[in-house]
């Protein structure tokens, strides 16, 4: 363990090789920490003056205080690592008028998918805030989150890098002037995955085995067309996103395999979660959650009735996407 | 009374997020009111008034919002104790990324979005690095990979605060935050002979007095001069 002195004696260099992700803290330092490879970081502390300190928004003993902070939580965070969520359980609250849900508790295992439903303004947002937060009965709704059955700890809700919801929205964009490939090494190292290459290389052959157009790694992600754009989100947030929990709002029909894409989240151990009204989506998942009022009103399994319906819907979504390829390819369309 | 300050760069949603986190303390029966201290111009205390939040406003005009802030604060307080607040909210918009608006002991928190670049968490000074909790907005709009970056990147700035991610639109994560900002036996009756977390930026020159004409032989006092040699 670091300790203050320790720390005062070394010099950053040493530090770096003794703790390489603390690369981008020294990188977000308004000091120039690696220039001088002999002194101690008492050393270069002292060797500021007040003036120069007030220049450049330095504190010293507010930097020491952070690089302690920071290597500890690094430590745990990838002593951590390991630390897999193998199911989430709510224990029931009440709807917005303080009647009390139904169910006993409400299981999500890894690997499984769960639709939700219910009108706008229902409560689905509260249910994933919830969620999100890790409610322990100190929400609105009352209720209360556990992790592999226990009651979770205050990490998940304050622990910067551990949260517990990715999402994927029909509106969210890429706003980064970045590459492709720039911008998944950007997130990898933001990870601190060992094998960046191999990782950025999967994402990419599984976002192109997505989308109906494929892309390179050196195409810009502002230039992606919205199935593209859509099809590179959800394969990196499957492959490196730490967050055990996907919840995707509405996914679009338009330039994406919509089946492969739940695929490839649920193979990647993720517990899905999809707010959506579509019967080919909602079908697809294991159970749908019904919301009223605020509050969880029922829970369907999806019956055998519901899966051969399933198959119906699907065959004619595939015609439907034959149809539109033929489109885009320039044919005439004739049913065949 | 609580006192909370609230800084962050212009347009990142402070307003809105205040708003949002207001609504829900007040179901929860707290008395809340608001000080918007800005630069030029602000039509924020109209929003505050909608929301039935008793605000006040302070223009700093030309002086620097920092300073104009410290200078104010004590008569803020006073303000919220007469009027009986449970919780008053300091908000000030942070014009250049020097800005220190923070006071020890005071719980203060920082707004920023995710559209402002993943480079600008290094470029703010103490209105991040001292902040206690960092709130970061327009989630909703970017990706997945986006959010984790930029959290990430204020996180190593700032390894010690609570960072949470809120929509200002529809209130996502505003009731998790409003816990987080109102203990009803916590009460700070005085600020006199309390310190800021770090010196405000610092600057007096001739052209802080006015001054308009450009030329070596204007310039007086506290100048300092770019460096074009270096590199």
């Amino acid at each position: 363990m670091a300790s203050r002195e320790f720390l005062l004696k070394s010099t950053p260099m040493e530090l770096l090789r003794q703790f390489p992700f603390l690369n981008s803290f020294f990188q977000g330092q308004t000091i120039d920490l690696e220039r001088s490879k002999q002194s101690t970081l008492q050393e270069i502390l002292l060797e500021m003056d007040e003036s120069s300190q007030e220049d450049k928004a330095f504190d010293a003993d507010h930097f020491l205080e952070q690089l302690l902070d920071f290597i500890t939580q690094m430590q745990t965070f990838l002593g951590n690592d390991q630390l897999t969520v193998d199911s989430l359980t709510i224990l029931p609250g009440h709807d917005k008028s303080g009647v009390p849900e139904h169910f006993t508790e409400l299981l999500f295992r890894k690997s499984t998918i769960t639709s939700i439903v219910g009108p706008t303004g229902s409560g689905k947002s509260r249910l994933l805030a919830d969620i999100e937060w890790v409610a322990q009965g100190d929400t609105p709704t009352g209720r209360s989150i556990l992790i592999n059955n226990e009651k979770p700890s205050s990490d998940w809700r304050f622990a910067s890098g551990k949260k517990l919801v990715a999402q994927l929205s029909q509106n969210m964009n890429f706003v980064m002037d970045l590459s492709v490939a720039e911008f998944l090494e950007l997130h990898a190292k933001s990870r601190m995955v060992h094998n960046e290459t191999e990782v950025i290389a999967r994402i990419i052959a599984a976002a192109n085995e997505l989308a109906g157009e494929k892309f390179l790694p050196s195409s810009p992600i502002t230039s992606l067309s919205g199935g593209q754009s859509r099809a590179l989100m959800i394969a990196d947030t499957a492959m490196l996103s730490s967050s055990p929990v996907v919840l995707i709002d509405e996914i679009e029909n338009a330039g994406i395999d919509r089946k492969k894409a739940l695929q490839l989240l649920v193979g990647e151990e993720k517990i899905v979660l999809m707010a959506t009204h579509d019967p080919i989506l909602a079908l697809m998942a294991d159970q749908r959650i019904i919301i009223r009022n605020g509050g969880i009103h029922a829970v369907i399994h999806t019956t055998e009735g519901e899966k051969a319906m399933l198959h119906e819907l699907e065959e004619a979504d595939r015609k439907l996407q034959q149809l539109r390829n033929m489109l885009r390819a320039g044919q005439v369309l004739s049913t065949t | 009374m609580n006192l909370i300050t609230v800084s962050g760069p212009p347009s990142s949603g402070k307003t809105a997020v205040i708003l949002k986190t207001a609504e829900t303390l007040m179901q929860r029966g707290v008395k809340i009111g608001a000080v918007k201290f800005d630069c030029l111009h602000t039509d924020d205390d109209l929003a505050y008034e909608k929301a039935g939040i008793p605000v006040k406003k302070g223009l700093s005009g030309q002086l620097c919002p920092d300073h104009y802030f410290v200078s104010n604060i004590e008569a803020v307080l006073e303000w919220g104790l007469k009027e009986n607040f449970d919780l008053l909210v300091s908000e000030s918009a942070g014009l250049c990324n020097r800005c220190s608006p923070y006071i020890k002991e005071i719980k203060a928190i920082c707004v920023i979005d995710n559209l402002s670049g993943i480079n600008t968490p290094k470029k703010i000074g103490p209105m991040l690095r001292m902040a206690d909790i960092v709130v970061i907005t327009k989630g909703d709009i970017v990706s997945q990979a986006e959010r984790e970056v930029f959290a990430a990147r204020v996180h190593s700035v700032n390894p010690a605060a609570i960072v949470m991610n809120i929509n200002g639109l529809t209130g996502q994560g505003a009731y998790e935050l409003s816990t987080l900002l109102f203990s009803p036996d916590k009460h700070i009756d005085s600020l006199k002979g309390r310190k800021l977390r770090f010196s405000m930026p610092s600057a007096l020159c001739s052209y802080c007095l006015g001054e308009t004409r450009i030329g070596e032989s204007y310039q007086m006092g506290n100048v300092r001069k770019i460096n074009l040699n270096e590199n």
